[in-house]
């Protein structure tokens, strides 16, 4: 990679300009515009049927914009695929699916293999290490589907992270495990981001505004102006009718109260 | 049992369900994990379209068999893929379809239709020698391309954005899939005959899936089993004098109830963590 501007902090990993997405001629975002800088941590939150999976689906290339432009590390979405680690929601799985720990995490090493390669001892030094950082080498034997939520989350971002990527993107990662468990997840994705820019969706608004470092708004536009916390302002552009919105699962008071200005500068 | 042997075609039908449940315990695993159930039965139901097309051009109806399975295998897999909602709807049709126009072909077909039943209920006893012979050829095929495509095929069957994101070419891999199910489906049809296919191609795959919990262990089980239920199918149906393919299929439906009633026993042997 050539950065003639490496100099600049912080550079900029993703880069969304005016991005018209849906399906069926239907755009579900509009005119969506996102920088994200490198060692980001940024949280979207968003309502159901927002956007959220239609804004993911276009940064893994799963679905082509009909207007605007995304790059990933200055290149195409195509190209710059490699440098993002995909952490799936952990809720649709087969239990009964015959698969261990090891092999799930081991996919991680798809990308670098292509069509008839084997995987190398290199490789599995990776998964290793991958799963060692999520605390889940030693579970490496255990089907994953005896494994709790918040494990196999763990091992998910295991997968994610033998990749070796730039850039991790979550979606929706604490919809299986309750609110212990979620906070250590937490814990980890802080430390990883030392070294990691990480984008994660969710509509888990109280832990994320806790936990990230910049928060957003996605319902259908984009209300992000990277900001620590969520403006009432931001939630009352995206939820339309907030009070209802949030109502679900989550008491509104739980927002930090905090200054406006503060937020919008 | 013993005495049997001395026949050419007690040899033959033992071969032959050997090697069934070689491509059987293979791909069924896969057919099971990838939960496409129904679209292997459409498969193996509008393959009797190609028999009926075999009996009215007069060429050989596994030939018009091979050629019916594999592109509604193609047919199915694509609609399977592709279209969001609905897919079963259409892979029924499908499935419908091909059946009828088997029917339609044998009834335009003059003379007599030597065989006919045995396409749908199997006749195990009698598979000549050089059907052995495709049979292994089309367990060799299959070997070598899940060998080679092991990793891939695992990624797709587990997680198919995972693997799209990780530039797995996802729809090639699941047409080759569906084209080793069509294949698998034609070796079967000799065994127990195509409308009892789906049965014996899931059912020793879903009783290996409730023991072991690794995928090549659920494989190499699934073919004991597979191995297992036709030869004591076979033993059932030579000395009561029934129908095999039907008595392979109550074999290995009894085996599954039974696995089944018994899962929760086994169960506790897997503590959950968690949850």
């Amino acid at each position: 990679m050539t950065q003639p501007t490496a100099t600049e902090t912080p550079r900029e990993v993703i880069s969304v300009r005016h991005v018209w997405a849906g399906y069926d001629h239907e755009p579900v975002l509009e005119d969506i515009n996102l920088s994200v800088g490198e060692l980001d941590f940024i949280g979207l939150i968003g309502p159901n049927g927002g956007g959220k999976t239609t804004l993911l689906r276009v940064l893994l290339g799963l679905l082509s914009p009909m207007r605007g432009e995304v790059r990933v590390m200055g290149q195409s979405v195509k190209e710059g695929l490699h440098h993002i680690g995909y952490v799936p929601q952990a809720v649709e799985l087969d239990r009964d699916f015959p698969i261990k720990v090891w092999h799930v995490a081991r996919m991680g090493r798809l990308g670098k293999r292509g069509l008839l390669q084997r995987y190398t001892a290199k490789d599995d030094k990776i998964v290793a290490e991958a799963l060692r950082s999520v605390e889940m080498l030693d579970l490496r034997d255990r089907p994953i589907g005896e494994l709790s939520g918040g494990q196999r989350q763990r091992v998910y971002i295991a997968r994610a992270l033998a990749k070796e990527p730039t850039i991790l993107l979550l979606d929706e990662p604490m919809a299986s495990v309750d609110p212990q468990v979620s906070a250590s997840i937490y814990d980890l994705l802080s430390q990883l981001n030392e070294r990691i820019t990480i984008l994660m969706i969710s509509h888990d608004m109280t832990a994320i505004s806790s936990h990230v470092k910049t928060v957003g708004c996605l319902n259908r536009r984009l209300f992000y102006h990277g900001g620590e916390h969520l403006t009432p302002e931001m939630l009352e552009l995206a939820y339309r009718c907030p009070i209802e919105l949030i109502a679900h699962g989550v008491p509104h008071r739980v927002f930090p109260k905090h200054d406006v200005e503060e937020a919008r500068r | 049992m013993i005495e049997a042997l001395q026949f050419d075609f007690m040899r033959n039908a033992l071969m032959a369900g050997v090697l069934v449940s070689i491509a059987c315990g293979i791909i069924g695993t896969y057919v099971v994990i990838n939960r496409i159930v129904f679209l292997s039965g459409g498969i193996a139901h509008a393959a009797y379209g190609g028999i009926g097309l075999g009996y009215f051009f007069k060429f050989n109806p596994v030939l018009g068999a091979i050629i019916f399975s594999l592109a509604s295998a193609l047919g199915m897999g694509m609609v399977h893929r592709k279209t969001r909602q609905r897919a079963d709807t259409i892979i029924g049709v499908m499935w419908a379809i091909g059946m009828a126009l088997g029917i339609i072909f044998v009834d335009l077909t003059e003379g007599y239709k030597a065989d006919l039943m045995s396409y749908l209920f199997g006749s195990i006893l009698a598979v000549p020698s050089g059907d052995l012979l495709i049979m292994l050829a089309l367990d060799i095929v299959i070997m070598l391309l899940v060998m080679l495509f092991y990793k891939e095929l695992l990624a797709v069957s587990f997680d198919e954005t995972f693997a799209a994101v990780s530039g797995v070419p996802v729809d090639a891999i699941y047409l080759m899939l569906v084209s080793m199910i069509a294949l698998t489906v034609v070796m079967m049809m000799r065994v127990v005959g195509l409308i009892m296919v789906i049965a014996l191609l899931t059912m020793p795959a879903a009783i290996s899936g409730m023991l072991v919990r690794d995928m090549k262990k659920m494989m190499v089980l699934a073919i004991i089993l597979g191995v297992l239920f036709t030869t004591t199918g076979l033993w059932f149906s030579y000395s009561l004098n029934l129908t095999s393919g039907a008595t392979i299929i109550l074999v290995s439906g009894f085996a599954y109830l039974l696995a089944m009633a018994s899962r929760p026993l086994l169960r506790p042997m897997w503590p959950e963590s968690g949850q």
